[in-house]
């Protein structure tokens, strides 16, 4: 995983409300076995028309927001399925952080796993960020995972981030390595659990 | 003495490896059971095979192959598209080499996985079980706590019968009182979701309680439990009770005899402590709940059919506004209209929230002697080859067949639409599953969901109807 440390670049405004993972990652991308093609994928019906011609009303079309990796979100993000691929194609579009109210709780881990930041503001400040970035003189954001702060054009916000997400991120590590660190662990765990609870073994 | 706790906390608790931070916020959290399914364990294979890692305890397992299947009435071994027979070809060749077992696509026992599982006995009380559906939840009806978790997170629950688990927060829904007849256990949480919203429970595991969870039966707490996830909760739970405990009696993979008798002594104590705390606590009064459809594209835009399709205007704050008009323009529905005049091109009863036997003698009850309006093409998946088969034992298929239904095979089918079952864009569909989003019927495919009588109503009416005024 592709450790997250300091990220400087576009930000696109992303208000509307419980945009969820059919949306993000529609069903013919699911088709797959590997991870591969999904950048195409990402929020293809906003970005494509039926014909395939890119939707220049769509924010991640027009000339500013061409090089977006961060996208400011509406509440509930990535709700719905709990598909990984909404998170991979975003990953493979270029996106390196969400900034908004709330994420969705599958998709909130989903991005953790993947070294992709999600990051939760209080309404007001990311109503704050929405104007700032839907502006192109001033949509660019860095976003600092070690100082925990988004430096923007009017200002710089802090956040907080649980202390094992933000060491698993930074240092881009492999969580199944790190648990298996703990095999032993855990079977000793399994073993007395499954004592416990006979009908289950 | 220790805190109170909830039953939330106890299961938590029971399956805490370690803590994995100061506070035990999150923990590493033991999985007793997990389902599989072809398309979001691919990648969680191939990550073990590239790594050289083996599955832990295989035994723990199933896989079940359920999304991306046709359902013709008859059934093949082929798959609608070269993608998805890539899929099961994979899948098949994943649960082979790692020694997992499989209900393939002709084995008597396939079905979508949420039915499958249940039906078999594979989910006990006081279990934890994450697997790569959000519909997981649906295992809170046994008192096991279920949650969906994505790729990633399957492969490290193969490798290390663990995943890396944030504590949610508990939360008590409580309903009380006696549901009017018409009115299912589809409408209490559709009635929940559009209350608090579909954020409404995002970061809570939900405690259902009262004596309307009580009263229902083990497949409505099921329905309930299953969408609970609409309205964010990754955890959904209803204490265990007699009416579980005779459900599971004699499931082909429950257990027996003396191991039976131990098992059942020790989910008597799964149940909350007197007092303890939970962040929220919401009441639902039954009386007070109609039978609800969806009007837009998201679960919580939802009402009782007897009202009328709300005038986004109306809404204050101008983020509710934007996105309530742009549902409206998206399902092609007039502000102030009555829900009953909306008109419908396709029923559908099927999925993990209302395929099972009893949604479908709820439906086959309201179609007995009645037909499909013209125009309109309804159909029944059932939840697994296995309900099918009780509800042919029952002749609920000849009911379904003689009103105009398509008697179909087992799959989750026209609920996500990864198979040829899908809407044509700007087709309406009355259906019995979990979600409305944009698209996910098909692609710019309009759904309103609704319970399984609701739909059954819906395709005699060819509009949107109240199942109670059909009469009986
Ligand atoms: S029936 Fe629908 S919601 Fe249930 S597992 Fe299948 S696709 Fe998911």
């Amino acid at each position: 995983m592709e450790p997250f440390k300091r990220v400087e670049g576009v930000a696109a405004p992303l208000p509307a409300a419980n945009i969820d993972t059919d949306v993000i990652m529609p069903k013919q991308f699911l088709k797959g076995i590997d991870r591969a093609g999904l950048a195409q994928g990402a929020f293809h019906d906003l970005r494509f028309d039926e014909a395939g011609a890119p939707r220049q009303d769509f924010i991640l079309n027009q000339a500013a927001w061409r090089e977006t990796r961060f996208l400011v979100t509406g509440p509930n993000f990535g709700c719905g399925s709990s598909r990984e691929h909404a998170v991979w194609g975003l990953s493979q579009l270029g996106i390196r952080a969400l900034i908004g109210t709330s994420f969705a709780g599958i998709l909130f881990d989903n991005c953790a796993r993947n070294g992709l930041l999600a990051i939760t503001l209080p309404p007001e400040e990311v109503e704050a960020l929405l104007a700032l970035v839907s502006q192109p003189k001033t949509n660019r954001l860095t976003v600092d995972l070690e100082t925990q702060t988004i430096e923007g054009a009017a200002g710089v916000w802090g956040f907080e981030i649980d202390p094992s997400r933000r060491h698993a991120l930074l240092n881009g590590l492999d969580a199944v390595g790190v648990a298996l660190a703990r095999a032993d662990e855990i079977k000793a765990f399994e073993t007395a659990h499954l004592k416990r609870h006979p009908w289950l073994a | 003495m220790s805190p109170p706790r909830t039953l939330y906390d106890k299961l938590v608790d029971d399956h805490t490896v370690a803590r994995l931070d100061e506070d035990g916020a999150t923990v590493l959290l033991y999985v007793d059971r997990s389902v599989l399914n072809e398309y979001t364990s691919p990648q969680a294979f191939t990550g073990l095979r590239d790594a050289e890692r083996k599955v832990w305890r295989p035994e723990r397992l199933l896989g079940v192959v359920d999304h991306v299947n046709g359902t013709a009435p008859v059934r093949t071994d082929r798959m609608p598209d070269a993608g998805g027979a890539g899929q099961v070809a994979y899948f098949g060749r994943n649960c082979r080499d790692f020694g997992i077992e499989l209900f393939d696509i002709l084995h008597p026992n396939q079905g979508i996985e949420h039915v499958v599982a249940p039906e078999l006995g594979l989910i006990l009380p006081g279990m934890v079980v994450a697997a790569g559906d959000s519909h997981t939840t649906t295992y809170g009806a046994f008192g096991a706590l279920g949650f969906g978790i994505g790729t990633s997170d399957i492969e490290h629950m193969l490798a290390t019968a663990t995943v890396v688990y944030r504590r949610l927060k508990p939360m008590k829904v409580e309903v009380t009182g006696r549901l009017p007849v018409g009115v299912t256990a589809k409408d209490v949480v559709m009635a929940l979701i559009s209350r608090i919203g579909a954020d409404g429970a995002t970061g809570c595991a939900i405690e259902f309680c009262g004596d309307t969870i009580e009263a229902l039966s083990v497949e409505g707490r099921m329905t309930l439990c299953n969408m609970a996830v609409e309205c964010g909760a990754r955890g959904a739970l209803v204490a265990p009770d007699d009416k579980v405990i005779a459900y599971l009696s004699g499931l082909p993979r429950a257990p027996k005899g003396a191991m039976w008798d131990a098992a059942v002594a020790s989910w008597r104590g799964l149940k909350a402590d007197p007092g303890a705390v939970y962040v929220r606590h919401e009441v639902l009064r039954a009386e007070e709940i109609e039978p609800m459809v969806t009007w837009g594209t998201s679960p919580d835009q939802a009402a009782s059919v007897l009202g009328r399709i709300p005038d986004p205007a109306a809404e204050a704050a101008p983020s509710r506004r934007r996105d309530a008009a742009r549902a409206l323009e998206y399902m092609g529905l007039e502000p102030g209209a009555p829900l009953e005049s909306v008109r419908i091109d396709r029923a559908f009863i099927g999925s993990c929230t209302n395929a099972r036997i009893e949604d479908l003698r709820d439906a086959a009850a309201v179609l007995r002697g009645r037909t499909v309006a013209a125009g309109v093409r309804a159909m029944v998946v059932p939840g697994s080859t296995s309900v099918r088969r009780q509800a042919e034992a029952e002749g609920l298929d000849l009911i379904f067949q003689a009103a105009g239904f398509e008697w179909r095979q087992s799959g989750c089918s026209m609920c996500l639409a990864m198979n040829d079952d899908v809407l044509a864009p700007g087709e309406r569909c009355a259906s019995s599953t979990n979600r409305n989003f944009e698209g996910r019927q098909g692609a710019g495919g309009r759904t309103h969901l609704m319970s399984p009588a609701m739909v059954a109503a819906a395709a005699v009416c060819g509009r949107l109807a109240d199942v109670r005024r059909l009469g009986s």
